[in-house]
């Protein structure tokens, strides 16, 4: 149940996202926000700082507000174990155009590297689809890694989650701002609203 | 055909649907409360709004954010127990500068049956002041309507966050 992967956390990321086009990008607190932050500065990456649990539920808004622009939650299972419940509010709301990608350790990384409970057996993907997930699926190599990256702008049929299990390390952060005001107005400047 | 001029004495969620729709207010969330029954059956029948039922009330802080982000405005209901579910989640629109309108029912204020609802009651107000949101708060029903209408135009026009209480009192003793 605890399968160590050896996949690089950045490499992944980076892969994920080579392709992503014109898709919305959110990252949650910790090592999320600083893999997305390592594959390139963006206008429409919102970064997280913290708010812990949030990330997937602002990708659902986000998504519902955009239907047409692919959304993608890039969260940790530390995170995504903190918003269980949050699972099952965009089971329900079912949108069609949001990914909720975990990047997941098995550990809690910020805080000590203690087994987290997916490190313990808790499968974030089956709880995904008793929530009524459309698809889901846990990878552990870059090959497949890439595979989903080719897959991921096509039309779904409703939210995705998607497992990447990597290795257990604390890369050298990289630093997006952390003003939050700036990173909201620059995103939302970029889908075309006017800074207020 | 006439039709009578609404009374806002015992249609205020009829008021408060008017004046959010006026706002443009474009996703509700909620966490199903007998308070706000009636206003929820409103937006879940609009289908120029979208409607989340949460597991609980922080989901919404979220949601509203990532809604902003995407350019629409939102509304949160709950009631006051659920206020200290949200204090933590309620850093991203303090520190973000979001613009949130919680619409929160009290409880455990005024004939109160049940204990467990007074002490979330005493804390609700203080602890939403603590993490930085402004407080707004009606007892009457017209006080309510011009409240919400001035709590929507706080939010969404200046980018403030903020929660109007809606007192026990107004929505009446429990009845199950």
């Amino acid at each position: 149940m605890t399968v160590p992967s050896q996949l690089d956390r950045r490499a992944a990321v980076a892969a994920l996202l080579k392709n992503r086009g014109d898709a919305l990008v959110v990252s949650g607190l910790g090592s999320p926000t600083y893999d997305l932050h390592a594959t390139g500065d963006r206008d429409d990456n919102f970064y997280l700082w913290g708010a812990m649990g949030g990330a997937a539920l602002i990708g659902l808004g986000l998504a519902q507000a955009q239907p047409s622009r692919r959304v993608i939650a890039l969260t940790g299972d530390g995170e995504q174990l903190m918003g269980l419940g949050g699972i099952a509010t965009i089971g329900v709301a079912r949108p069609r155009n949001l990914d909720v990608i975990v990047i997941d350790n098995q550990h809690f990384g910020e805080t000590g590297m203690q087994a987290s409970h997916t490190g313990r057996g808790v499968d974030l993907t089956a709880i995904a689809v008793a929530c009524g997930f459309a698809t889901t699926a846990t990878v552990r190599t870059l090959e497949e890694v890439q595979r989903l990256a080719a897959d991921i702008a096509a039309p779904a049929d409703g939210p995705r989650l998607f497992v990447i299990k990597v290795r257990a390390e604390n890369p050298p952060r990289s630093l997006p701002s952390r003003d939050a005001v700036f990173i909201k107005n620059r995103f939302r400047a970029h889908l075309g609203f006017a800074a207020t | 055909m006439h039709s009578p001029k609404p009374n806002p004495e015992t249609d205020w969620p009829s008021e408060l649907y008017r004046i959010l729709k006026a706002a443009d207010v474009r996703q509700m969330s909620y966490v199903p409360d007998a308070g706000h029954s009636q206003l929820i059956r409103m937006f879940s029948a609009d289908n120029d709004v979208t409607t989340n039922v949460l597991t609980t009330e922080e989901e919404g802080i979220a949601i509203a954010a990532g809604a902003w982000l995407g350019g629409q405005r939102s509304v949160l209901l709950m009631q006051s127990s659920g206020v200290g579910n949200c204090i933590n989640m309620l850093s991203l629109s303090a520190i973000g500068r979001f613009p949130l309108l919680m619409l929160v029912t009290m409880r455990g204020e005024w004939a109160e049956f049940n204990p467990w609802q007074v002490p979330m009651s005493r804390a609700t107000q203080p602890s939403l002041e603590a993490i930085g949101l402004k407080v707004m708060r009606a007892e009457t029903a017209e006080d309510l309507v011009e409240t919400v209408e001035s709590a929507a135009a706080l939010a969404y026009e200046s980018d403030q966050q903020i929660a109007v209480l809606i007192g026990q009192r107004l929505i009446g003793k429990k009845k199950w």
